[in-house]
């Protein structure tokens, strides 16, 4: 449990938020193109990093809208919050 | 077995205080090399290692594990054993370990106190009918006993239930298996361990593994906290690093780890002596045989490996156990804490070998991997020793998320275990 600072609200309690898993992983321009190994790993594989993770939320009991977030997932202690569409910062790795 | 587990060595021990009691396993340095290494010393790892030792004839096996053996999750779980599962893959997965336990005492000579008292699942909305209807039929398909229960026979089997129809959720009725029940899950752990080191299996504690050293598409080795220890074969069962020990193979797997929590009451005297489980309400609940009531929360929505799990999530399990069991209103909690789960996107395991040769992996347990262990533990050996998966768990594959032969089990184990 924790606090997300909502880009748009500002800080509100996480259980007002709805977790929208690893962010970055971008919608394939081809669909048909696709081999079912690019879907498989478009679909189901994730990262599930231990430590420092970019990932997505939504505002779900507020503004409703969709933000990245980069959090350690070994304390909860989130780093950095930006917009959808921005670079992610490059301070972590 | 050398020192068997009787009521005469019991009388022996007696005579001499207690305190003659050999050490129950071993606490060896790793050896330079090992036939097949498991990393992870909980229950399935340990399970994984003494099926391997006595079914499969190998000897020179070690069980690494960073921690204490059984201080991961087969130390957190609310120890509930069922196999009452919708898919007929899982109904094969399942009862195999549900038949495994019925004789794991005498097994292992040790104690698990696996008490079948039932596992009963409520009904609170038709939906829920329709399935658990469904779900009934297809285990009894399957072989695996199932009733339906109608509200009445629900109270009858466990009078403290609120069955009025003015609450919230009200029961409109219930699936039971008789068969299901409860052990103690740290004998579980030390059973296997005391059985598998008995065998000559290394178990080897505080040693994390750090690293797989792969040569071309084969592996050959751990960097470990202890060394390097060379080996051909590599059996992962780290539940929730397992994602971790994936990416050190430069491996990445279909699971989402997420904290689930638990926690106790007080002791009271017996009240409840079966297990009742809610999937829609989120609750369940049984008795310890201490007497503590032993409740099951879900899992937090996002991935975190802290152990600890919200407030949020407790708080609305517990409006739930109150509502269905208004007795319980003046407990007090005791403890509560989280353990780190590994969630698939169908909501069954991966019992599988990967397209690295002599490295394979079992997880994907997600909420309910406890009830699996001596199944888990057989068909990984199997999986193991013979480089193929057994008939019970080739639809547990790793190759099913690219097939697309899921085993969709969400309706049936969801969160609720």
């Amino acid at each position: 449990m924790f606090l997300i600072n909502c880009p748009f609200c500002g800080e509100r309690d996480q259980s007002e938020f709805s977790s929208g898993g690893e962010a970055h992983i971008v919608r394939p321009k081809q669909p048909t193109e696709l081999s079912d190994d690019e879907w498989a790993e478009y679909l189901f594989m994730r990262k599930n990093i231990k430590g420092i993770q970019f990932e997505r939320w939504n505002h779900v009991h507020g503004c409703r809208k969709w933000f990245n977030v980069v959090r350690n997932t070994s304390n909860d202690k989130i780093l950095s919050v930006y917009k959808m569409g921005e670079k992610p910062p490059v301070n972590y790795k | 077995m050398k020192n068997k587990y009787s009521v005469f060595s019991l009388i022996k021990n007696a005579l001499s205080q207690h305190e003659n009691w050999q050490q129950a396993w071993g606490n060896p340095e790793p050896k330079k090399e090992y036939e097949a290494i498991i990393v992870g010393g909980g229950g399935h790892g340990l399970a994984t290692a003494y099926y391997l030792a006595k079914k499969h004839n190998l000897k020179n096996i070690a069980v690494l594990e960073k921690g204490w053996i059984g201080g991961g999750n087969t130390g957190r779980n609310t120890t509930i054993i069922r196999s009452n599962y919708l898919w007929d893959a899982s109904a094969g997965l399942y009862d195999h370990a549900l038949k495994l336990w019925e004789n794991l005492s005498q097994e292992l000579n040790y104690n698990v106190m696996f008490s079948q008292r039932g596992v009963m699942n409520l009904a609170h909305n038709l939906q829920d009918v329709r399935d658990l209807k469904r779900r009934t039929h297809a285990n009894r398909l399957n072989g695996i006993d199932a009733v339906w229960l109608n509200t009445e026979e629900v109270k009858k089997f466990c009078p403290i239930i609120n069955t009025s129809p003015d609450i919230r959720y009200p029961v409109l009725g219930g699936t039971l298996q008789r068969r299901a029940g409860t052990a103690r899950h740290d004998a579980v752990a030390w059973g296997y361990a005391r059985g598998a080191s008995e065998m000559g299996v290394d178990i080897i504690q505080n040693c994390e593994v750090k690293g797989i050293k792969r040569n071309g598409d084969k592996v050959e080795g751990l960097e470990t906290t202890k060394g390097f220890i060379k080996t051909n074969k590599i059996g992962v069962v780290a539940a929730g690093h397992s994602s971790v020990i994936a990416n050190m193979a430069g491996l990445k797997l279909p699971l989402e780890s997420k904290p689930l929590q638990a926690l106790v009451s007080e002791p009271v005297k017996p009240i409840i002596d079966t297990v009742v489980m809610s999937n829609a309400v989120h609750a369940y609940v049984s008795q310890s045989d201490k007497g503590e009531l032993v409740i099951g929360a879900g899992t937090d929505s996002y991935v975190s490996y802290t152990q600890r799990g919200s407030h949020n999530i407790v708080e609305e399990t517990l409006k739930a156990i109150l509502e269905l069991y208004p007795i319980f209103s003046r407990m007090k909690m005791l403890r509560q804490w989280g353990g780190i789960v590994d969630i698939c996107p169908d909501a069954s395991p991966i019992i599988s070998k990967t397209n690295i040769k002599g490295l394979y992996f079992n997880c994907g347990w997600g909420t309910g991997g406890f009830k699996a262990t001596p199944g888990s533990g057989d068909l990984f050996a199997h999986t193991i020793a013979n480089d193929e998966p057994h008939k019970l768990n080739a639809a547990f594959n790793l190759n099913r998320f690219v097939s697309g032969d899921l085993v969709d089990e969400h309706g049936a184990a969801a969160v609720a275990h």
